[in-house]
């Protein structure tokens, strides 16, 4: 077992033929992943990376059947990119584009929220199930299928905890980067709740940062769910000032408990293990497990 | 993206919210010339930074004149403008160093009734724009929300029915508007709502909306900020830009489509990723040493690029050492290595520099560092880059 994807997923890429979607659709293939075609507007008809080229999603879809689209467009049409796949109904969609607007993730939820769709990011890395499943732009040598779960707000955080873990010898079941910006789809509460309930998942490690109540409300979830797996986090931004964005678009400190230390309080009091630096990731957690 | 006053209200204005007829000045004459033809017989002249808190503000070296000024005659403008243009103005918002006021608003005076709050923002945790009004207008609302918390009122925007005005009419209630009044508060709610949704504001403030003794409503203050990911879709606001407000080695990394951020701290820090380049602040902090700055090169970065990056950090005054942090995903390790030793060489560091570099094509890279001949620190892993650097730091220090 896993989380979100497996070796059954079947993928489709939007904005297949550009030269994000070939670069990393290229390195999903070489992970054994099942992409089985890709849709760009007006080129529809013909074969990339050996695979069926479509028009729409509504076309690829009647066709291939996928459980999961992954999003290279541009920023401009990237939100209208998801709507697609929400009226086609795909299962999963995530959303690697950054810099979407954030009054076009507004509409976007509203659709969502009315579907049965899944949407993980926009601004992410995507996900990864090590070994079976491959969604999105994460270096994949530096997985390993394990026991830890690991859900973050940022890509190059999830790639330190994704190697302090394989370092360590314990793996990862399932990798989701949730993405940076202040409208997104999937949240911590989603994943964490879907890690708790997952067979394989034995402990989580969760990366967040200043802005937002997000990682409030999965202190409260895990409290509430008097979990036995153990929860390593960190929180990235102490030292940030407030009310500067901090590369990210959510990552901006507008007052009241989205700080650092907030979150990390509200974490602690969870019973959640905080790592002290982004270093001890693997340590921290390690340390826990052992007890 | 920030602008200021003057434009917001210009903006404002053309989708329908009243604010007093004014003109924005950059000289003492033209201060005079103003009042002239705005007529009348109270004016008040606004010094335009991108701060708040400028009536409370005052100017270095002059503690009696403060950032707003009423005067009755254009000459007490002409006066006032010469005591206000090309000096430093502090607020609590500007911090100790202030900001150099070059420009300034005239604007017709009014008398003013009752000072009301009202704004617009996108309330991340309802996923929705919601509008803030309050009672307590003229005064800082992060005051009001912790001294007087019931005095603010807030209604929700659904994103897919818009803006209700029965929701506008009744904030206005709420907040003791009667008769005309009430419409007027839904026309400038609506005007406002209409602004924030065509121009991809992500704030618009009026702080004080005034209810004006010949009981009008009027936006006596206004404030505007916009999401930076909606600004390629609006031309006319980019052109508002007033790069005198911004950060000049900021404004210079976004010209190479970096993300920086100035702070106090001596150790430059070139990182890949937001929250890894917030995580490795925070671990210079942890080590007891301050970080310089946030730089994210970003994902896909050129030569030129980590070039930039690197004279941009360098520019920071008092710098004292350098970390490089990357964990390469799609940035391959040799070419960052290869940027890093060519952006040394052509800057002619003279600080300690430490790198630490995973992920993607990381052999490549630590022989291209290893064999580069520059006096460069190599680091294993996250822990041992910031140790590393301030170990180098103070040893520099010390000498």
């Amino acid at each position: 077992m896993s989380i979100l994807v497996d070796t059954h997923t079947r993928l489709i890429v939007q904005g297949f033929t550009g030269a994000h979607g070939t670069f990393h659709s290229k390195e999903t293939l070489a992970c054994h992943t099942k992409l089985v075609g890709g849709v760009t507007p007006g080129r529809g008809g013909e074969t990339h990376l050996g695979l069926p080229v479509f028009d729409t999603v509504e076309q690829a879809q009647q066709q291939l059947h996928a459980d999961a689209t992954v999003i290279f467009v541009p920023p401009a049409g990237a939100a209208d990119a998801i709507l697609e796949a929400i009226a086609c109904e795909i299962p999963l969609i995530v959303c690697i584009t950054e810099g979407i607007p954030v009054q076009d993730m507004l509409r976007v939820r509203i659709a969502l929220d009315r579907s049965k769709s899944r949407l993980i990011g926009p601004n992410c890395p995507g996900v990864i199930t090590p070994g079976a499943c491959k969604i999105g732009i994460m270096p994949a040598p530096i997985h390993r299928r394990g026991h830890v779960g690991i859900v973050s707000r940022s890509g190059t955080l999830t790639y330190e905890a994704v190697a302090q873990t394989t370092a360590l010898g314990m793996g990862q079941s399932t990798s989701v980067g949730i993405g940076g910006d202040p409208i997104k789809g999937l949240d911590f509460t989603d994943i964490v709740e879907m890690f708790l309930a997952d067979p394989e998942t034995e402990s989580l490690i969760m990366i967040g940062e200043i802005g937002g109540q997000s990682e409030n409300d999965a202190a409260r979830l895990i409290k509430d769910s008097r979990t036995t797996k153990p929860v390593v986090a960190l929180v990235a931004g102490i030292t940030a000032p407030p009310g500067r964005r901090m590369g990210h678009a959510g990552a901006v400190i507008s007052g009241g408990d989205d700080t650092a230390e907030a979150k990390i309080e509200a974490l602690r009091s969870a019973g959640v293990h905080i790592a002290p630096t982004a270093a001890d990731l693997g340590t921290t957690l390690q340390a826990v497990l052992r007890g | 993206m920030n602008i200021h006053e003057y434009q917001a209200k210009e903006l404002l204005k053309s989708f329908g919210v009243p604010v007093p007829p004014g003109i924005a000045v950059r000289s003492p004459d033209e201060a005079r010339d103003a009042a002239k033809s705005l007529g009348g017989d109270l004016f008040v002249v606004k010094a335009q930074i991108h701060a708040g808190g400028r009536g409370a503000g005052h100017y270095v070296g002059d503690p009696a004149c403060s950032g707003v000024r009423l005067v009755k005659t254009a000459a007490e403008a002409r006066a006032a403008a010469f005591e206000m243009l090309d000096r430093t103005l502090v607020t609590r918002q500007t911090g100790s160093q202030g900001r150099v006021v070059r420009r300034l608003y005239v604007e017709a005076g009014c008398a003013i009734d009752r000072e009301l709050y009202l704004s617009l923002l996108i309330d991340r945790t309802e996923r929705c724009i919601t509008v803030v009004a309050s009672e307590a207008g003229g005064m800082s609302i992060e005051d009001v929300a912790a001294k007087t918390p019931e005095k603010i009122m807030k209604i929700r925007i659904s994103p897919s029915l818009g803006l209700a005005d029965h929701q506008s009419r009744e904030l206005a209630t709420r907040l003791g508007l009667h008769g005309p009044l009430i419409g007027q508060f839904a026309t400038i709610v609506h005007a406002a709502w209409e602004a924030f949704t065509t121009l991809d504001a992500s704030l618009i403030e009026m702080n004080p909306l005034v209810v004006t003794k010949d009981n009008t409503l009027l936006a006596l203050d206004a404030k505007m900020g916009f999401d930076d990911n909606g600004l390629f879709r609006h031309r006319a606001i980019q052109e508002l830009r007033d790069p005198n407000e911004e950060d000049p080695r900021e404004q210079e990394a976004a010209r190479f489509g970096l993300s920086y951020v100035s702070l106090d701290g001596t150790i430059g820090c070139m990182v890949n990723g937001a929250g890894l380049a917030m995580a490795t602040m925070d671990i210079i902090h942890q080590e007891g040493e301050s970080p310089a700055n946030f730089l994210d090169v970003g994902g896909g970065s050129s030569r030129e690029k980590v070039g930039a990056a690197f004279r941009v950090l360098l520019s920071a005054p008092g710098l004292e050492g350098v970390l490089v942090n990357i964990f390469g995903g799609i940035m391959r390790c040799d070419i960052i290595a290869d940027a890093v030793i060519s952006a040394c060489r052509e800057t002619g560091l003279n600080v300690p520099l430490v790198i630490r570099l995973a992920g993607t094509n990381v052999e490549e890279g630590m022989a291209m560092i290893r064999s580069c001949g520059l006096d460069l620190i190599i680091a294993t892993d996250l822990g041992d880059a910031a140790r590393k650097i301030v170990t180098a730091v103070r040893t520099r220090r010390a000498a």
